[in-house]
Parts: C-alpha cells; sequence; structure tokens
C-alpha cells in the first residue's frame, strides 16, 4: 500500500472521506443536536476539540498501550477530554451547554472519535495523527453545520437567531422535531450520492469517448 | 456472441397466462372518477376553497412526479399521482393555505413514493404520509377548522380561511368563523353531534371526510368493479363498531356511541379510500381482515385514550408498516406439501 502524504492526511477527512457525510458515523449527535446553527457549531467544535486531543495522545502513547486493553485505555483518553470540554463549555455558553445536555457527555462513544483512534492514531506518528484529527474534526464540523443551518433556516425562520424571513413566517415545525433530523441528513445523503453517480457516469462516458476517438 | 436487441426483456410467470382487461391506468383513473362525488360533495359543503386546495395537492403531487419521472418509467398520466393528490387534498381543513397543500403533495409522492422507486414500491399510503408531515410541521394551520353549515356566517362563496396565504408566510386565522369538529367536540367537551348531519356531512372537518355518505357509494362502487378489497373497509367497521358498543355499553357517558364513531372524522374515507390502496394493503383475503381489525383497534384507542381527537392517519400507517409481515404470516399452503413443513 501506497504510503499517504500528510497533505492526504488532512484533506481527507474533510469532504472525500467525510466522517458523516460518507463514513455514516457519529450519527447520534447529528441527529439530536443540529436543531440550530449555535447548537450544531458548538458541537462541532467540542468533538473537533477532544479528537484533537485524544488523537495526539493516543499516537503519542501507542508504544505503551498494551494491544489487548488498547480500546478501554482510547476511551479513558477520550474521557478525559470529554470532561475538560464539558467543564469549558459550562464556563463559556452556559445555555448552550444546557441545550446540548447529555449529548456533551455522550462524545466519549463518538464512533468517529474512537474509529480515528483504532484506525489511524494508533498506527501513525503524533504530527500525520494531529493532522488526521484536524481534518476529520472539520469535516465532522462542516456536516455538522450543513444539518444546523438546513434545519434552522427552515425550521425557525432565522439564521443564528437573526430572523431571514421576516415576522409572518411559519415554522416547519417538524425540521426542529427528531423526524426533521431524519429527513436532513437523507435529503444530504441523497444529493451527494446524487452528484457523485452523475460525476461517475459523466466520467465513464468521456473514457469511453475517448477510447473511440 | 452478439446479444439480441430487444425492446422489451422477455417476461417469464408462471401459469395461468390470463390476460386481465384491467391496466393500472385504468384502475387508477377509475378511483379519481369515483372520488369525483365526494369531491363534489366537499365542494357543496366549503365552497370554492374546497376546490382550490385540492387543485393545490394535485399541483404539488404531479409536479413532483414529472420531475422525478423525466428519467425512468413514465407514469405520470396513469393516475396514481392524482389520487394521491386528490386524497390529500380531501384530508386538509378547507382553509388550509394552497402553499402548504402544494408541499404536502410534493413531499407524499416525493418521499413517500418515488424515493422507494416509484409506483407500486411504496410502505406507506402516500397520501397519508404528506398529510402526516402536514401534521407535524404546520400543526396549527392543519388543525384550524372553519365553521360549516348554519354556523357559517359568510356566503358560500367566501373562502374558509386564508388559502391564499403567501407562500411561507403564516395564514391569518380569523377566530370567529373557526370551529371544533364533532371529534373535537367529544373529546374536549363531550357534546356529541347529531347522526344526521355527521351522515350527511354538514359538520366541521376536513374536506372530504364529512359525508359519510357519499364515500360509501363510491367505495360499494370500487369493491363491486373489484377495484378495492371490500374486506378491508368491511374489517375495520367491524371492528370500529364492536369495540366502541362494547365500550359504549359500559359508560355511555364516557364512550361515544358506536355509529358516531363510524360516522365522525376522517374513519369512512380512511377506510374506503386510503386503507385500500392496493400497493400498501395486504395481497392476502385473510391479511386483509387482520389489517382491517389493526386499523379499527388502533383508531378506537387513540380517539379513546390517546392525545389526539383523530386517529386514523396513524392507525393506516402503522399497519402500513407491518403489511410485509401480515402478508408472510397468511401466506396460503403451497398445494401438495404438508401442513407442518409450512415454513415462516
Amino acid at each position: 500500500m501506497r504510503k499517504s502524504t500528510a497533505q492526504e492526511d488532512l484533506l481527507r477527512g474533510i469532504w472525500r472521506e467525510n466522517p458523516v457525510l460518507v463514513q455514516v458515523l457519529g450519527l447520534c449527535p447529528t441527529l439530536a443536536v443540529t436543531n440550530t446553527v449555535e447548537n450544531s457549531l458548538v458541537m462541532g467544535i467540542a468533538t473537533f476539540a477532544v479528537l484533537l486531543g485524544s488523537s495526539f495522545f493516543v499516537s503519542l502513547f501507542k508504544r505503551f498501550i498494551p494491544n489487548e486493553i488498547r480500546i478501554s485505555v482510547y476511551i479513558l483518553i477520550i474521557a478525559t477530554f470529554v470532561t475538560v470540554a464539558e467543564m469549558c463549555l459550562e464556563a463559556l455558553v452556559p445555555e448552550v451547554h444546557k441545550a446540548l445536555g447529555a449529548f456533551i457527555a455522550l462524545i466519549v462513544v463518538n464512533c468517529i472519535i474512537l474509529g480515528r483512534q483504532e484506525a489511524f492514531a494508533a498506527k501513525n506518528t503524533v504530527w500525520r495523527s494531529v493532522l488526521d484529527a484536524i481534518g476529520s474534526g472539520l469535516g465532522f464540523i462542516l456536516a455538522m453545520l450543513m444539518m444546523g443551518s438546513l434545519r434552522e433556516v427552515i425550521g425557525y425562520g432565522t439564521f443564528l437567531g437573526i430572523p431571514l424571513f421576516g415576522d409572518s413566517y411559519e415554522p416547519w415545525v417538524v425540521m426542529i422535531l427528531p423526524p426533521g433530523g431524519f429527513l436532513t441528513l437523507g435529503v444530504i445523503l441523497l444529493t451527494l450520492g446524487y452528484v457523485e453517480e452523475r460525476r461517475r457516469a459523466n466520467r465513464v462516458s468521456a473514457m469511453s469517448a475517448q477510447e473511440r476517438a | 456472441m452478439t446479444p439480441t436487441p430487444h425492446s422489451q426483456p422477455i417476461q417469464v410467470m408462471a401459469a395461468p397466462h390470463f390476460k386481465g382487461p384491467d391496466s393500472t391506468p385504468q384502475i387508477m383513473w377509475s378511483v379519481v372518477a369515483s372520488l369525483c362525488p365526494v369531491i363534489a360533495a366537499s365542494i357543496y359543503f366549503f365552497g370554492p376553497s374546497a376546490l382550490l386546495v385540492i387543485l393545490a395537492s394535485c399541483a404539488g403531487a404531479i409536479v413532483t412526479e414529472w420531475a422525478f419521472v423525466r428519467s425512468g418509467p413514465r407514469t405520470l398520466f396513469d393516475g396514481s399521482g392524482m389520487i394521491t393528490g386528490v386524497l390529500l387534498g380531501l384530508t386538509l381543513p378547507p382553509g388550509f393555505p394552497l402553499w402548504m397543500a402544494f408541499v404536502g403533495g410534493a413531499f407524499g409522492i416525493g418521499f413517500g413514493k418515488m424515493i422507494f422507486g416509484g409506483l407500486g414500491q411504496n410502505i406507506f399510503n402516500p397520501a397519508l404520509l404528506g398529510r402526516a408531515f402536514l401534521q407535524a410541521a404546520f400543526p396549527v394551520a392543519i388543525t384550524t377548522w372553519s365553521a360549516s353549515g348554519e354556523a357559517w356566517a359568510g356566503s358560500w362563496w367566501h373562502l374558509r380561511g386564508d388559502n391564499f396565504a403567501l407562500p411561507l408566510m403564516s395564514p391569518h386565522v380569523v377566530d370567529t368563523l373557526t370551529g371544533a369538529t364533532p371529534l373535537g367536540f367529544m373529546k374536549f367537551e363531550h357534546t356529541a353531534t347529531s347522526n344526521l348531519d355527521l351522515l350527511l356531512g354538514s359538520v366541521n372537518g376536513s374536506i372530504g371526510e364529512t359525508s359519510g355518505l357519499v364515500i360509501l357509494v363510491s367505495g360499494a362502487y370500487l369493491a363491486w368493479k373489484n377495484f378495492l378489497n371490500w374486506r378491508i373497509p368491511a374489517s375495520i367497521f367491524l371492528s370500529v363498531a364492536g369495540i366502541a358498543s362494547v365500550l359504549h355499553a359500559i359508560d355511555a357517558a364516557r364512550y361515544p356511541s358506536p355509529i358516531f364513531m363510524l360516522f365522525s372524522g376522517g374513519l369512512m374515507l380512511g377506510a374506503v379510500f386510503m386503507a385500500t390502496d392496493m400497493v400498501t394493503s395486504p395481497v392476502t383475503n385473510r391479511g386483509c381482515w387482520i389489517f382491517g381489525i389493526g386499523i379499527g383497534f388502533l383508531v378506537v384507542s387513540i380517539r379513546i385514550w390517546g392525545g389526539l381527537s383523530e386517529g386514523v392517519m396513524y392507525a393506516i400507517l402503522l399497519m402500513n408498516a407491518l403489511v410485509p409481515f401480515i402478508n408472510r404470516i397468511t401466506q396460503p399452503r403451497v398445494f401438495g406439501t404438508s401442513v407442518k413443513v409450512r415454513s415462516l
């Protein structure tokens, strides 16, 4: 297998292997807390910070972690950063902290974070693991923002609390409720899949046209 | 070896090779035709508003269908999208904003039918799915019932609500012109509506659910043509009437009479036109009985013990989800096999 470059490690997670939109991981926060842009952004940043810290320490200590109990050790490291993140959020943005509730503590079991430790940080250098964590974290924030802005704009008629359509906008209540999360994610995945399929079909037809020529 | 070009793939089917006279468009357009009396009755009761709402939901359904079938099987003109639009329109309140009706039709066809692969592939009744979405998205607008019959102060030509609310904007509601449905009266104020009003349809409610008599006549025509399985409405009516009679006998003050249960709300419309949707109902006759009894039980449960005053929509959608299972357990024994080795 060809070794990936540092640039690839960084960029991979943002779009081409986006943890939510392509790998479809970490659905619990993606569906549960994306009802407003603010909640999505805070959740995304908290997860980003935890992922960055955990990847750094897991790759740093990878030689000392016994293989048999590595998952427990990863969880311990992740839980430490989640506790730090939770305390920071409570101090900085108490209202959002209240709105996110148990989902901050649940970052511990976010499979994006555990997945990056197991699949990347445990096998690569500290520098590469940090790059990989930044990429995946940014990809997660991007996906959360897509969900959050769609749901807030349709569900409340606002963006970050700023009204977009005037006072008499009729909010689509369903978009803020749990079904709205599933619908929005479904529509996003469907659109991306459709675009990807079209692009692949175009590439195939362009290649066969070249062969004929 | 070059493959022989076929315009159509060879059809491999088990005998007997009878060809029936009915085609999908023919059946679908017959259902649309049988809905015309119901539409006419709704226009009689609710004036031009009824027609406008039905047209808007049809437009939503047809436009979405067109957008999806530009590539793929041509099902635009087979009438199935039209049925979804009309049925959805009939379940909405007459004063409903047209843009919301359009959204409902588009959602019903897009998410209820085309996403599953188009006609014949859907799990849930598209019209009901569209209505469920509208109920979740615009809970206030969809429960604002305009007054009808003698309580209606304006002339027949008057719109029954803010039909022409601008897209994405809230409708203006005039409180004096609205009233509760018979089910709402029953649930929250414990007052019953006269049975004759319920039968003929001069009561508040959704556009098409008011006149039980017209719906029954249209349904009888469809059952006679064999376009719907009469066992489904029959089992729904029997189970609702049965459970309601028992409850009514126990405590007449608390539980409404079986006649009231049968003719109020969307039960008639749902039982005759929605539960009997060929795609989303069981294929075996035994399965149809189970399906109908399940719907009846759920309708009574939701109406009496649930938080909502009406439960036909959710009852049918829930049973739709169980149809594959019902089909499986009611599969007839294959001829020649013993009873014991039936695989489940």
